[in-house]
């Protein structure tokens, strides 16, 4: 049962994500030659609310639902890692189309040669591993 | 109940993305996907390779059942709720990609050309899918979060190191789009 909520949880992302076209390929070639508002009225409104949802969270400290703190872990500050990863990141985003979520989302939408971008980001995942000591963080 | 079957605009998604994000973190969660991927590669073994992979999984699970979520809620989204797979491009973006040989763009979820099995045993393909995945996976883990980690829950929690990493996003991005894309994309 305790896993229940959060398969519901992501099914309902998964159906959001799928019919408001933000894991198509097309969205993320458009929205990075800034030829619609889609993609950013999406993920701006998003982060807007976002914004607004965890700032009455912290002012009310309201619990999660067994009683306990929220996860807002904050990330230590540094440049490289976050602007050269993010680079890298952003690189196969625009040539797959399609970042960690939407992976399994179009795999369930059916286009199932998405399973061999999938392990790929998992060895990719695999060698950044590997590397970790010697990138600069 | 039709407005369900069509494309949901852009003030039905976003609100609907940050809800699901809230209702991770009141699950006791965190929106942030990519932390499956390290997770899958621990369960395969990884730990046999590197310490970043030396982890105890099985307490993040509860991802791994919301990816489990997300491919559900494709398949239902694909099967049940959208009789129209056509993405509404714009006019600008058809037309640049009908010259690079796309036939009917928009008319699929993803251009097929390049989202087969078939697109694989070419090297525009092979870049676009197995290139592109890898670099997906090394990114995220390296800036240490996607667009789910960074640009949704970390910007919504004001994190600066997540504006930074988004920053870098669309650098990344903007730089395969113009730079590489033009010369992979024309089909032969």
């Amino acid at each position: 049962m305790k896993y229940l909520k959060f398969l519901i949880v992501g099914t309902f992302f998964g159906i959001v994500l799928s019919k408001s076209e933000v894991i198509s390929w097309y969205r993320i070639y458009e929205m990075f030659h800034f030829k619609s508002f889609h993609m950013y009225g999406v993920i701006g409104s998003a982060v807007v609310l976002g914004i607004i949802s965890v700032q009455i969270i912290k002012r009310q400290k309201l619990k999660t639902i067994d009683g306990g703190e929220m996860d807002f872990t904050p990330k230590r500050l540094s440049y490289y890692r976050y602007l050269i990863g993010g680079i890298i990141f952003g690189m196969g985003w625009a040539l797959t189309g399609a970042c960690p979520g939407p992976m399994f989302i179009l795999l369930g939408k059916g286009v199932t040669v998405m399973i061999v971008v999938l392990i790929s980001g998992i060895l990719g995942t695999l060698a950044y591993g590997m590397l970790r000591d010697k990138l600069p963080h | 109940m039709e407005w369900i079957t069509q494309p949901w605009p852009w003030y039905v998604g976003g609100p609907l993305i940050a809800l699901c994000m809230v209702l991770i973190l009141y699950f006791g969660g965190t929106l942030g996907l990519s932390d499956n991927l390290r997770t899958l590669c621990s369960m395969c073994g990884g730990d046999q390779c590197a310490e970043f992979f030396d982890f105890d999984w099985r307490q993040r699970k509860w991802n791994l059942v919301i990816a489990l979520g997300l491919v559900i809620g494709g398949f239902i989204s694909h099967k049940y709720l959208t009789p129209d797979q056509a993405v509404q491009i714009s006019p600008d973006v058809v037309e640049e990609l009908v010259a690079y040989g796309i036939e009917d763009p928009g008319s699929t979820y993803v251009p097929m050309e390049y989202f087969s099995w078939k697109s694989l045993q070419t090297l525009p393909g092979l870049i676009m899918l197995v290139l592109g995945g890898f670099l997906v996976g090394f990114g995220s883990k390296w800036a240490g979060g996607c667009t789910s980690g960074h640009a949704i829950s970390g910007l919504s929690n004001l994190q600066l190191p997540s504006l930074i990493a988004v920053i870098g996003f669309f650098i990344g991005g903007l730089l395969i789009t113009y730079l590489v894309l033009p010369h992979l994309l024309p089909i032969p």
